[in-house]
């Protein structure tokens, strides 16, 4: 048997797994949000600017709001992944599309940062 | 010996007996969206409800966050935007989008912790999935008119 610098795992890199819980963690993040923040902004029911404002006034609000954009952005990203290896065939059109979508999260995760933190 | 079942996911005249002779190949399979079993169609409306969501519902969520809480015009601007009975329908599809994609995903977690693993079973709760999204989406539209 010829034997190189490294040894290739016959079963796989296992990232698959990983990816997998993440895609559940995330979305049971997403889901808590969804449960807590729905109700919470129909009983402060924001009708003006200045109370839209305060209700994302709030540090603990602004924080819950951040991490749910944070799971959605993880999340997009194993989904986004999965829909293009299945229906993108080709390593440049597939490789291009996942840094295209790559691109786009990181975007918009530095601009959700600077819409809830921004001056 | 059990009852041939007819499957829609075989090809058309074969059956789900495992003998060489009842195989013609090459199979040919129902591809056309309504001859799929709910718990199919579920999947293919979460992958084009999670593409949605991705984009464009996403970065249009965050652009009115944005502007709404960026100075008074912008939201007053959003809120006569959204008084639009056209407005209110993409607001609604959208609410549609992310309920459906909820439910379809809260399922998703019940089946892998083998909730309702049967096969009547999935076929019960992927139509009860379509219900409950079509419900919130009906909740909301209650909501925006």
């Amino acid at each position: 048997m010829v034997r190189h610098g490294y040894e290739k795992n016959p079963v796989g890199a296992h990232y698959g797994v990983g990816n997998w819980l993440v895609q559940r963690f995330s979305a049971v993040v997403m889901a808590l949000y969804t449960l807590c923040a729905v109700p919470y902004i129909l009983w402060r029911s924001p009708a003006s600017y200045g109370q839209w404002k305060a209700l994302f006034a709030g540090g603990f609000f602004r924080l819950a709001t951040l991490l749910a954009i944070v799971a959605i952005i993880w999340h997009a990203w194993i989904g986004m992944r999965d829909i293009l290896i299945d229906y993108l065939h080709g390593f440049a059109l597939r490789l291009g599309a996942q840094v295209v979508v790559a691109v786009v999260l990181v975007f918009y995760l530095i601009w959700s940062f600077s819409i809830l933190w921004g001056p | 010996m059990p009852p041939e079942i007819e499957s829609p996911i075989l090809a058309r005249g074969t059956t789900n007996k495992m003998s060489a002779a009842s195989k013609p190949r090459p199979k040919y399979y129902e591809l056309n969206l309504a001859h799929h079993w709910p718990p199919a169609v579920l999947s293919i409306f979460h992958r084009i409800t999670g593409a949605a969501l991705f984009f464009p519902i996403l970065p249009l969520l965050l652009w009115m966050l944005q502007s709404t809480l960026d100075s008074e015009s912008g939201y007053a601007k959003w809120r006569d935007l959204l008084a639009n009975p056209v407005a209110k329908l993409a607001v609604v599809a959208a609410a549609w989008f992310y309920a459906h994609h909820f439910f379809a995903g809260i399922r998703y977690l019940l089946l892998d912790m083998h909730f309702w693993a049967g096969k009547p079973a999935a076929r019960a709760s992927a139509l009860a999935v379509f219900a409950l999204g079509a419900i919130a989406a009906l909740a909301v539209a209650g909501c925006v008119w």
